[in-house]
C-alpha cells in the first residue's frame, strides 16, 4: 500500500508543477518539447525552457544532500539497448508532438482529441513492447 | 520573478517523478507488464497528476491570461494524422524497451549519469533530427 500512497503523493506533485507552469507561463507542460525546442532551430522562446530543466536537475541533487537514501534507479546496461530507446523516444516525441507529461498529465484533462489518441497508442505499444521482450528473454 | 516560477514548476515535478516511483525505470517496466507480474502502483501517479491538472486547469484558464505572458499557449489541432501516429508507436516503442521516457530520464540522469547518460544523448539526436527533417513526414 506504501506504494500507492508514494505514487499517488508524487502523481499530485507532477499536476501541481503542471498547473503552476500553466498559472505562470500559460505553456503546457510537455518534458519532449521544453527540451526539444532548445536544440537548433531553437524557438525563441527559449529561456524559461532552460530555468524548468534546472529544476528538474536541481532536486535530485537537493535529494541527494538531504535525504538518507538515494532515489532507486535501475536501468539496463546493454549500451545499444540504451542508445536505441533513446533515439526512438527522440524521434517519436518530436514528430508525435508529445511525451507521457505533454500529452498524458496536461492533455488528457483538456479532453484533447490527438492527446487522447497518442496516450493510448503510446502506451498500448509501450506495454505490447514489454510483453514481446519477455517471450524473447524467456524464449533464449 | 519569471524564471523562478519555471524553475520551482521544474522542481516540484522532478520531485513528484521521484517520490512516484516513476523515476526508476525497473518500476516503469513493472508498471508497462500487464500480462506479467503487472505492478499498477504507476497508474495513481498519471490518475493523481491528471486529478489535480483537470480541475487545476479548470481553475486558472478561465483567468484569461497567466501571470507573465499576453496568452496562454494551449494547442488547437484536433486532427489526428500520421506523425502523431507513427511518433507514439515510436515513442511507445522506446519507451519500453528500457522504461525511461524524457521527464525521468531528465531527473535520473543526475542520479545515473553514465547509462541515462547514453540514453538522453541518444534522445536529444534523435529530437535534433527529427526537428531538421520529420517535417517531410
Amino acid at each position: 500500500m506504501h506504494d500507492y500512497l508514494l505514487a499517488t503523493i508524487g502523481g499530485l506533485l507532477i499536476g501541481v508543477a503542471a498547473v503552476l507552469l500553466m498559472y505562470s507561463h500559460g505553456k503546457v507542460m510537455g518534458v519532449s518539447g521544453i527540451v526539444s525546442r532548445l536544440l537548433p532551430p531553437t524557438d525563441k522562446d527559449w529561456s524559461w525552457r532552460l530555468s524548468f530543466l534546472i529544476g528538474m536537475g536541481a532536486t535530485p541533487l537537493l535529494f541527494l544532500a538531504f535525504a538518507s537514501t538515494a532515489p532507486q534507479i535501475e536501468v539496463t546496461s546493454n549500451i545499444s539497448l540504451l542508445i536505441i530507446a533513446g533515439l526512438l523516444v527522440g524521434v517519436g516525441t518530436v514528430i508525435g508532438n508529445g511525451c507521457t507529461s505533454g500529452h498524458g498529465v496536461c492533455g488528457l484533462p483538456r479532453f484533447s482529441k490527438r492527446s487522447i489518441i497518442a496516450t493510448v497508442i503510446f502506451m498500448g505499444v509501450a506495454v505490447l513492447t514489454v510483453f514481446l521482450k519477455s517471450k524473447m528473454v524467456g524464449a533464449l | 520573478m519569471k524564471h523562478l516560477f519555471a524553475f520551482v514548476a521544474g522542481v516540484i515535478f522532478s520531485l513528484g517523478l521521484i517520490v512516484s516511483g516513476m523515476i526508476n525505470p525497473a518500476k516503469v517496466i513493472g508498471f508497462l507488464d500487464l500480462f506479467g507480474a503487472w505492478d499498477a502502483s504507476l497508474a495513481f501517479v498519471m490518475g493523481g497528476a491528471v486529478l489535480v491538472t483537470f480541475f487545476g486547469f479548470r481553475f486558472v484558464l478561465p483567468r484569461g491570461r497567466p501571470l507573465f505572458e499576453a496568452q496562454f499557449s494551449l494547442p488547437t489541432r484536433q486532427d489526428i494524422d500520421m506523425p502523431l501516429v507513427l511518433g507514439a508507436v515510436l515513442f511507445g516503442l522506446g519507451w519500453g524497451l528500457v522504461g525511461l521516457c524524457p521527464g525521468p530520464a531528465l531527473t535520473g540522469i543526475v542520479l545515473a549519469p553514465a547509462s541515462i547518460g547514453l540514453f538522453v544523448g541518444a534522445m536529444l539526436i534523435g529530437m535534433a533530427l527529427a526537428r531538421r527533417f520529420g517535417g517531410k513526414i
